[in-house]
């Protein structure tokens, strides 16, 4: 409304003959208040128009036919949205520090190796159980490893099953989605599939893979990739089947939107949500079911320090106070990342939902 | 509405079927080790002769096939390694009642706290009891249960100045384990709860009831309350039903001699006659219990017309 106003002060002000001819026509086409600003010429003013400012518009039926799209963007709404939040955004600045840190770790200067047996260079002894100090910063562990270098191998080894399985059920779970709701021959398979898998407890039917496979980082990552997708795909079959039969959608494809507009612009925000939101929280459901298999034997091997391995031989020894760190250090540290990773999605989702934008 | 139970009951009987397939099918993964007591002592000829008597070689739909049979006189075969040549279905007897009964009231404790949770949190959304609530949800849900449950035993035992595990004598020595499984099921029926709670109280009857000078309370309790409710007694059978299968991660940690505790205790001495029958046992029960939810929930919604719903399938 502003815009169009000063637009029209400016056309009245060339009007009055306050501006040069050249200026006032410049002013008229620019602002697009051309329609009105012709009849607010006297007949000498519009006499004084120069005929040679005027050149014949091209026809052109394509361009004639094409429909304007305001200059709203998704991501920059929601990136909006979440950078409002301020849980949100402290969230992801500690989920990114965290992980950046886990990678750098290993090259820093003064770091130890994770399954490194330190011994005492006076008395060649295993140096067992000793408390946090300036040399061991998280102290050590029962056979004399650094905690501190542990715990970040195995917040890498948890980081790492956590996101590859959301990526993995990402991708699996949108491309079954999509067919899901799209080939309607499918549609009984997929039911079914979906009735067998929410039947069984997921706990029963990852122990189920652990216990057949061998125990080791793949296992854990497969087992869990096996199960969670179908949740997904059974969330972006029913929007696919809402989505496409609704009206903007059929609107927008009568004004010409093609496939891939459909699905950048219409199909995919109204799944982003759910998608991001189902990403975000198997990380902490992935880090956290690790936790469990290696409690009940079925986790990751123990050369392969990560969260679960570490709380576990931390619960060992849980009982005698003075060596209570051990189980506290990687319990805290697990701690942060899954709430952290938690509040990112739900905040996501919240952000990524067209609705909320304005 | 028995029409549609036939129908519900139906379409359960083929996901069991189904089910009861391929789990069987993925057990004959397992490792061989599991069907013999002392595995490392038998030679190869031994090995192949007690697979052949147990019908192991035999093709799998063969195997299917009798597997059915026994079934269907309520056998679920004989533990290898657990309890050699013991019969599940007896083991599973004498496990059973512990899970039912922390389980249960585990259930009695958080359905009422958690609804009462919920409805507190939506009634001043963004006041302090919703602020409290909302964090100690995240936590819930956020945080392994694995982790908590380990921290609760050790400081509340302390606290307590109880013994680590539990002992059916000693009643005080059941508090850490229901508080355990109450927790996180009280802050999942607060959750879903206020979100039902929030909705409902934001549609246009409620906003004419308080229009027309209906007490706040009666609003909630005759109107808000009694709609929300609904999507959440849909849950109710099936966590009724699971406590027979206990909490795994609680029932091994206080050494409570329940169903949960035995899963991992046959995945430990990988029996699998044991492994496989409990599996099939896990779902059923899970299977009963989405039945039941459903038929419970057209009973106290008197709007749901299930047969509408089986077609609108």
């Amino acid at each position: 409304m502003s815009k169009y106003s000063h637009a029209q002060k400016k056309v009245e002000a060339a009007a009055d003959g306050a501006l040069s001819a050249l200026e006032r026509y410049k002013i008229i086409i620019t602002t697009g208040a051309g329609a009105i600003a012709p009849d607010d010429l006297s007949a000498e003013q519009a006499a004084a128009v120069p005929v040679e400012l005027f050149s014949p518009a091209v026809h052109d039926a394509a361009e004639a036919e094409r429909t304007a799209s305001n200059d709203y963007s998704y991501w920059r709404s929601t990136l909006r949205m979440f950078m409002k939040n301020p849980v949100a955004v402290i969230s992801m600045a500690t989920v990114l520090l965290i992980v950046l840190f886990t990678l750098v770790q290993p090259i820093l200067p003064g770091q130890m190796d994770a399954n490194k047996i330190n011994n005492n260079p006076e008395t060649g002894l295993q140096i067992i159980n000793r408390r946090p100090d300036g040399v061991f910063w998280f102290g050590t562990n029962s056979i004399g490893q650094d905690l501190w270098a542990r715990i970040w191998s195995g917040t890498r080894t948890s980081l790492f099953i956590g996101l590859t399985v959301a990526v993995l059920q990402a991708l699996i779970g949108i491309t079954m989605g999509m067919l899901w709701g799209y080939v309607r021959k499918l549609d009984f398979l997929f039911t079914e599939i979906y009735n067998v898998l929410n039947n069984i407890p997921t706990t029963i039917l990852l122990i189920l893979a652990s216990y057949i496979m061998r125990p080791s980082v793949r296992t854990i990552i497969i087992a869990m990739s096996l199960t969670s997708w179908i949740v997904l795909a059974r969330f972006i079959r029913n929007l696919v089947m809402i989505i496409r039969d609704q009206d903007f959608n059929l609107a927008s494809r009568c004004l010409g939107s093609g496939l891939r507009k459909v699905i950048l612009r219409n199909l995919l925000p109204q799944m982003v949500s759910v998608i991001m939101l189902r990403m975000a929280l198997s990380i902490p459901d992935a880090i956290g079911m690790e936790v469990f298999l290696t409690y009940i034997g079925l986790g990751v091997p123990v050369e392969t320090p990560s969260l679960g391995n570490l709380i576990n031989s931390g619960r060992i020894l849980m009982m005698s106070p003075s060596l209570r760190y051990q189980l506290i250090f990687p319990a805290v540290v697990l701690s942060i990342i899954t709430i952290c990773f938690y509040l990112i999605g739900n905040a996501f989702a919240d952000a990524a939902d067209p609705k909320n934008h304005q | 509405m028995l029409v549609y139970i036939g129908k519900r009951l139906l379409r359960s009987l083929i996901s069991l079927f189904i089910i009861i397939v391929v789990v069987f099918c993925l057990l004959r993964m397992m490792p061989i080790e599991g069907y013999f007591p002392s595995f490392d002592k038998m030679t190869p000829l031994q090995v192949e002769n007690g697979l052949r008597k147990m019908g192991l070689l035999d093709p799998v739909p063969v195997q299917l096939f009798n597997f059915f049979k026994q079934l269907l006189r309520g056998d679920l075969g004989t533990s290898m390694r657990y309890r050699q040549n013991y019969s599940i279905t007896k083991i599973i007897a004498n496990k059973a009642p512990f899970s039912i009964r922390f389980g249960m009231i585990a259930v009695g404790i958080s359905i009422p706290l958690g609804l009462g949770l919920g409805v507190l949190m939506a009634r001043k959304k963004g006041g302090l009891w919703d602020k409290f609530g909302t964090v100690y949800i995240v936590i819930m849900q956020a945080v392994p249960a694995a982790l908590y449950y380990l921290f609760l035993q050790l400081y509340g035992t302390q606290a307590l100045n109880i013994s680590l595990l539990y002992n059916p004598d000693k009643l005080e020595t059941m508090i850490l384990p229901l508080i355990s499984l109450a927790l996180p099921s009280v802050a999942y029926y607060a959750m879903w709860m206020r979100r039902y709670a929030v909705d409902e109280s934001n549609k246009d009857y409620i906003k004419l009831a308080r229009a027309k000078g209906v007490p706040g309370a009666v609003i909630w309790f005759r109107h808000v309350f009694r709609n929300a409710v609904v999507p959440i007694v849909q849950l109710i059978p099936n966590s009724l039903l699971l406590t027979l299968a206990g909490s795994i991660y609680v029932e091994s940690l206080y050494s409570i001699p329940g169903m949960g505790g035995l899963m991992v205790d046959v995945i430990k001495r990988q029996d699998n006659t044991m492994v496989q029958a409990l599996v099939i046992v896990f779902a059923v029960l899970t299977i009963v219990g989405l039945l039941l939810g459903d038929i419970f929930m057209a009973l106290v919604d008197p709007r749901i017309s299930l047969t509408r719903k089986a077609e609108a399938r």
